[in-house]
């Protein structure tokens, strides 16, 4: 693509890709994102190619591989446009009877159809699945529609439309109080208004001033920015050209973690085809606006996608925070005033602005604007990424999109915000989802994890994962945190393991709130929120593990034992050539037994009996 | 080592602010932080030897030790988690006889836990020489293991 040098040529570009694409032409789009290329979809992308060129359809039909589409569970993915026909778990070696059946001949393939688990109707349309139904993909949808690696794609798409209308005459303060009026909250945990963050940092004083996307997406169980890294990453560049032009910046960072090797890949694509295009460097489209971005791969540590210790880990330092009396906003990086915002907040920003600031708040409830991506994972039949509007209930996320608890078994509670929110339990399954509802029953937004758990999780042995997690991860600056979750831990520790005293749940309680009053920056200030959530609603756990020397989830060793119900078993042998210290014996076709004196308690024969004989108490 | 050392450092325009990258770049080329690469590193920039092992012994990417010649990674995201990581974890320990972030004394294999790799449709994890492993179980890692050339007692008939 050659460069452009105006808005309107800009604007011209876009009109002729979106002509030259002719909407009725068959387009195979398989999903390639991370999830689905771990169940082996380069391989069907490279499959499909190799049939379209033996079938003589090059130009004829196209292929594309688009970043994530959500629905993970049911991979790999392949919807077959303009008709929308989606086929899933679809295998290496179907390509030839796809292109065959599908696109020469019109017929649908009855096998790669989606089932659906109540009515057991075959569904044809991906939007017509219940997990998509009931979702408002706006910002996440538009990962199916393009090739991350194909600005093209972006632009036939409707792409870089917010830019050319800012640089068309738009001043900085009126796209401010765009984003302010829209409502538009931060979505990396804090939820603190995008535009007022925006305008503290045009208004400081003190030259340059920098932006930054926060993309180092630490807490486990939530993925959705990493996906649309991956999956669009000339929406995120919008975004921050468009912050950029607003704060007075020209200088960008978007911080990625290195664990993730295809979002910094495809993000590092994007900005050189930027460039090259002339919507990064000097002076673009001819508004004389100057904006660059560096990428930084983060170096693995959780505490970095905190704002403040994320900036020291730019500057080169160990990643640890400082106490926030001054805002980034103020002194942030190199000591200039600095904008961090996360992934997803910089996608909805050309939404916003695109659409206007009065119909994104239309989207939501009274104080959260917009959509939200979530992590739907855990012990879910549909897992995946949903992007849902705020003040959906986590009823509907659970049940309608999420397909409910596999294997029939019960919903316990939801984890929502990772190892800084809390655990909701089933009397608040009708809980409108916004910031401020959450944070009312003692969880948070936080980065939009949900992790579902059923009968089969110990909600002490949860909370004690957590604690691990914050403990291992704390930097260890400040005393409450570095100290105090680590007692907390052995506590916790104790309990587990069946040594647990009276006295331990009113230790922890205060200690948990000590910890939140006294620690410096928000991994402190919110690590005993797993602990004091499950104390609240799951009391009766907690003191099932200390009086009652008991595990009802079955989940912690040392007070759980394997034994073989003699009614279900057959004496297949297979626990007892499996067991790695010869305590599950027994002669072929004759009950087995498990010496509790050898057990080790590893679960291999649990996991492997086919007749559910290995019982755990 | 100097050339190669020096050609990385080229690559970031001798910046101090690109130390963590540098030193990502410095582990992949000699597949850990060795002594030599560090002091050499050290007087390019001109930064204290002590700040490098900070930041070495800081963030998780980086190692001190050489590492082995598999390389296991196995997911501690909650999904993975409540999805019974925590038995297959143990069971890694116990046949390689090293705890999670140790490497084999005969420098064979590595074993670690990582965060959330992402993937929790597939969880639980175990990512074999940058190779995705989904849906393992305790069974599956032994398979893996069996073929690394690792003794375990692995069900033949199933």
């Amino acid at each position: 693509m050659k460069k452009v040098k105006t808005a309107q040529e800009l604007k011209i570009l876009q009109e002729e890709i979106q002509n030259s694409r002719d909407p009725e032409k068959p387009c195979i789009t398989i999903c390639a994102g991370t999830g689905c290329l771990t169940y082996g979809s380069q391989k069907l992308v490279d499959n499909f190619k190799a049939e379209i060129e033996k079938q003589n359809l090059n130009g004829k039909v196209e292929v594309r591989a688009s970043g994530c589409h959500g629905f993970c569970e049911r991979g790999p993915l392949v919807v077959i446009n303009p008709q929308k026909i989606l086929y899933q778990r679809v295998g290496l070696d179907d390509a030839e009877e796809i292109i065959k059946e599908t696109i020469l001949n019109g017929q649908i393939i009855d096998r790669l159809l989606y089932i659906d688990p109540v009515t057991q109707e075959k569904i044809l349309h991906e939007d017509e699945i219940p997990f998509y139904k009931r979702q408002m993909r706006l910002v996440f949808g538009m990962n199916g529609n393009i090739d991350p690696n194909s600005l093209e794609d972006y632009l036939a798409i409707g792409g870089y439309s917010a830019l050319i209308k800012v640089l068309n005459g738009m001043e900085p303060e009126t796209i401010i109080e765009e984003i302010k009026t829209a409502g538009l909250r931060g979505r990396g945990g804090g939820g603190f208004s995008m535009g007022l963050k925006w305008e503290a940092t045009r208004n400081a004083p003190g030259l340059p001033k920098y932006i930054i996307c926060n993309a180092d997406e630490g807490d486990p169980g939530a993925y959705m920015d990493r996906s649309l890294l991956e999956g669009n990453p000339y929406s995120i560049l919008e975004g921050m050209l468009i912050g950029a032009y607003a704060i007075g910046s020209n200088t960008g960072y978007i911080y990625v973690r290195n664990e993730y090797p295809l979002a910094v890949k495809n993000i590092t694509i994007a900005v050189e085809k930027a460039r090259k295009l002339g919507i990064l460097g000097e002076n673009i489209l001819g508004s004389g606006f100057d904006f660059d971005v560096v990428i930084v791969r983060g170096g693995g540590a959780f505490v970095c996608g905190e704002e403040t210790a994320l900036i020291a880990s730019i500057e080169g330092r160990s990643g640890e925070p400082r106490a926030k009396y001054v805002f980034p906003a103020e002194r942030g990086l190199y000591n200039k005033p600095t904008n961090i915002n996360n992934v997803e907040t910089w996608a909805n920003v050309p939404l916003v602005i695109n659409k206007g600031a009065e119909w994104y708040r239309s989207i939501g409830t009274e104080n959260s604007k917009g959509t939200k991506i979530f992590a739907l994972v855990g012990k879910i039949n549909n897992t995946g990424l949903v992007e849902v509007p705020m003040g959906i209930t986590l009823r509907e996320i659970v049940y309608d999109i999420g397909g409910g608890i596999p294997k029939g078994r019960k919903f316990k509670a939801v984890q929502v915000g990772g190892p800084s929110g809390g655990c909701i339990p089933e009397s608040h399954l009708d809980l409108q989802v916004d910031f401020d509802a959450l944070s009312k029953v003692g969880s948070m937004m936080g980065s939009g994890g949900m992790i579902v758990m059923d009968d089969r999780t110990c909600m002490v042995d949860v909370a004690l994962y957590f604690l691990k997690f914050l403990e291992e991860e704390s930097c260890g600056k400040c005393t409450p945190c570095r100290e105090g979750v680590h007692q907390m831990r052995l506590i916790l520790e104790r309990i587990t393991e069946g040594n647990g005293k009276e006295e331990d749940l009113k230790t922890i309680e205060w200690m948990g709130k000590a910890i939140i009053d006294g620690s410096l920056c928000g991994l402190g200030g919110t690590a005993p929120n797993p602990v004091l959530t499950t104390l609240r609603y799951f009391r009766d756990e907690y003191e099932a593990h200390i009086k009652g020397k008991t595990c009802p989830a079955g989940v912690c060793k040392a007070l759980i034992t394997y034994t073989i119900d003699p009614d279900l078993c057959t004496g297949c042998m297979v626990c007892a050539r499996i067991c790695p210290v010869e305590a599950a014996t027994g002669e072929k076709k004759e009950v087995h037994f498990i010496d509790q004196n050898k057990c080790i308690k590893c679960g291999a024969c649990f996991e492997s009996c086919k007749f559910d004989a290995v019982k755990v108490s | 080592m100097k050339t190669r050392i020096k050609k990385i450092i080229d690559k970031y325009h001798s910046d101090k602010g690109f130390l963590v990258p540098i030193l990502q770049d410095v582990q992949k080329e000699y597949n850990y932080l060795n002594r030599e690469a560090l002091n050499l590193v050290s007087a390019f920039l001109k930064v204290p030897i002590s700040q490098l092992y900070e930041l070495g012994t800081f963030y998780k990417a980086f190692s001190l030790e050489p590492r082995g010649r598999h390389e296991m990674k196995l997911c501690t995201g909650t999904a993975c988690h409540v999805r019974g990581v925590p038995l297959i974890k143990d069971n890694i320990e116990r046949v390689l006889q090293i705890q999670s972030g140790e490497t084999t004394p005969d420098l064979e294999f590595t074993f670690e836990t990582v965060n959330c790799l992402g993937a929790c449709a597939l969880g639980p994890i175990l990512v074999v020489d940058g190779e995705y492993h989904g849906n393992i179980s305790i069974s599956k890692t032994n398979k893996i293991l069996k073929k690394l050339g690792k003794k375990v007692k692995i069900d033949e008939e199933s």
